[in-house]
């Protein structure tokens, strides 16, 4: 098998006395799709946080495109270069149009010219089916287009990973079916490496390649394929697939 | 009508005067907005920095000119410091350092205010984007800061330009002053004079901050939506 483009080993962190993620060990292939599933609050965003250092962690480190990671050495402006990621709360820059939070990072970052980076944003544009609003602003627009514009942001950056924070999970229901065809589509299309967390559990199904189960900050399962749903493990994993009713 | 104060008003060159005098302190008042909110936004931003020290320093830069009347702080600019330190400077300068000192302190803490108001998953966000710090500064955090800071900067402003009937008190030529000679010099004659003066000084300090107060009440308007 080919190279994982992401290894995460021996990952721990902890806020003060309180450890919220122990010895985290897993990895991705290229083209993969993981979802990380589990009850809310128990580390399941922080461990995605710390993939591109948005949070910190005391021991372990990550093995990224080959390139080792450590929480105190990581250079995070380059490589979130190469993490996209999407939040929740599709948190667009509101004092800028749709084409401006497209292109502001190509521009500054990548040093992109505007020509070139307002071209790539258009053809993202096309891609989420959101070309009329290329000059509204994101307060004219509603959560599920919002939230696919986050998406298109983060891809202008041509991303190699990209993390997805339970972000279907502030939308209404209508919405949340066109954002997570996007994410699916991306999967299938551009074969692009993505960690999903969600608690959307159709949706999980359908997509992952490989499923981490957490609890208490801790990796209870960790399947290959679609096992997880028909044939959890653990106790644990039984409650909380029956608890999620789908 | 030839003993009525309201002829005061348009004798001689009294008129003109008198807006000679609006003009001074308008122009004291915007050259002290212009330092200080150029002061105050650099000072705001150090009072969101990391550093302990740094924060409690402007802290305390910020609750001295706060605390203390702006009468003392003229004072202080126009009597004791050139004293002190040998600056002799007229008072119309003086009382413009002092204004933009005072400006600078009461915007730092707008400043400071709206920027740790904007969400900081706007801050996440564009970290995740492989913004550096200060990409982050200049394109988000300052363009967002802004908008939510313009009514209350108005709102500083409006005073500043009230505050500046205190000029008198250091012989500087504002309104006030000139209005207040021009009813010594007629009070003989004219004794119902000062309620002419007072009540045309009242109406050119209208005119000049009610716009602005106006235009800080639109802008909260549309901030809230």
């Amino acid at each position: 098998m080919a190279e994982p483009i992401l290894t995460v080993k021996n990952l721990s962190k902890s806020y003060g006395e309180q450890q919220v993620l122990h010895d985290i060990n897993f990895s991705l292939q290229k083209g993969e799709v993981m979802t990380m599933l589990g009850p809310s609050g128990i580390g399941k965003s922080t461990l995605l946080r710390c993939l591109n250092g948005l949070e910190d962690f005391q021991t372990g480190e990550l093995v990224f495109e080959g390139q080792t990671v450590k929480a105190d050495n990581a250079n995070w402006q380059q490589l979130r270069q190469k993490i996209g990621m999407v939040f929740q709360s599709y948190d667009l820059f509101p004092n800028m149009t749709v084409l401006q939070n497209i292109t502001l990072a190509p521009v500054k970052v990548q040093k992109k010219s505007k020509a070139e980076a307002e071209q790539a944003a258009r053809q993202l544009l096309k891609r989420v089916q959101l070309s009329d609003y290329a000059n509204s602003y994101p307060r004219e627009l509603s959560g599920g287009q919002k939230q696919r514009i986050a998406i298109a942001r983060a891809l202008a950056m041509h991303p190699d990973l990209m993390l997805f924070d339970e972000v279907t999970a502030s939308l209404d229901p209508e919405m949340v079916r066109s954002v997570l065809d996007l994410i699916k589509e991306l999967s299938e299309q551009d074969n692009m490496t993505m960690i999903i967390v969600t608690h959307e559990m159709n949706f999980a199904r359908q997509i992952a390649d490989q499923v981490l189960f957490l609890d208490q900050g801790t990796i209870l399962e960790q399947t290959a394929g679609k096992d997880f749903f028909t044939n959890p493990q653990t106790q644990r994993a039984k409650d909380f697939l029956a608890s999620m009713d789908f | 009508m030839e003993h009525s104060g309201i002829s005061v008003l348009f004798q001689g060159r009294n008129f003109v005067r008198l807006l000679g005098g609006l003009w001074t302190s308008v122009w004291i008042a915007a050259l002290a907005l212009v330092f200080g909110l150029l002061l105050g936004a650099l000072i705001g931003l150090l009072r969101t920095s990391k550093s302990k020290l740094l924060r409690a320093i402007f802290r305390i830069y910020l609750e001295f000119f706060r605390i203390v009347p702006t009468v003392v702080l003229l004072f202080l600019f126009y009597y004791i410091l050139p004293r002190q330190v040998g600056i002799n400077w007229p008072g119309s300068v003086m009382a413009t350092i002092a204004f933009a000192l005072w400006v600078s302190a009461e915007f730092s803490d707008i400043v400071r205010g709206a920027l740790i108001s904007v969400p900081k998953v706007q801050q996440e966000s564009g970290l995740a984007l492989g913004l550096s710090k200060w990409q982050l500064f200049i394109y988000v955090l300052l363009p967002q800061a802004f908008q939510l800071e313009l009514p209350a900067t108005i709102n500083l402003a409006t005073r500043v330009i009230k505050t500046t009937s205190l000029l008198m008190m250091i012989s500087v030529m504002d309104l006030i002053n000139v209005g207040q000679q021009i009813i010594e010099a007629n009070n003989q004659s004219h004794p119902t004079a000062v309620f002419w003066i007072y009540g045309l000084i009242f109406l050119l300090y209208f005119i000049v901050d009610y716009p602005l107060s106006l235009w800080s009440k639109k802008v909260a308007r549309r901030n809230q939506n």
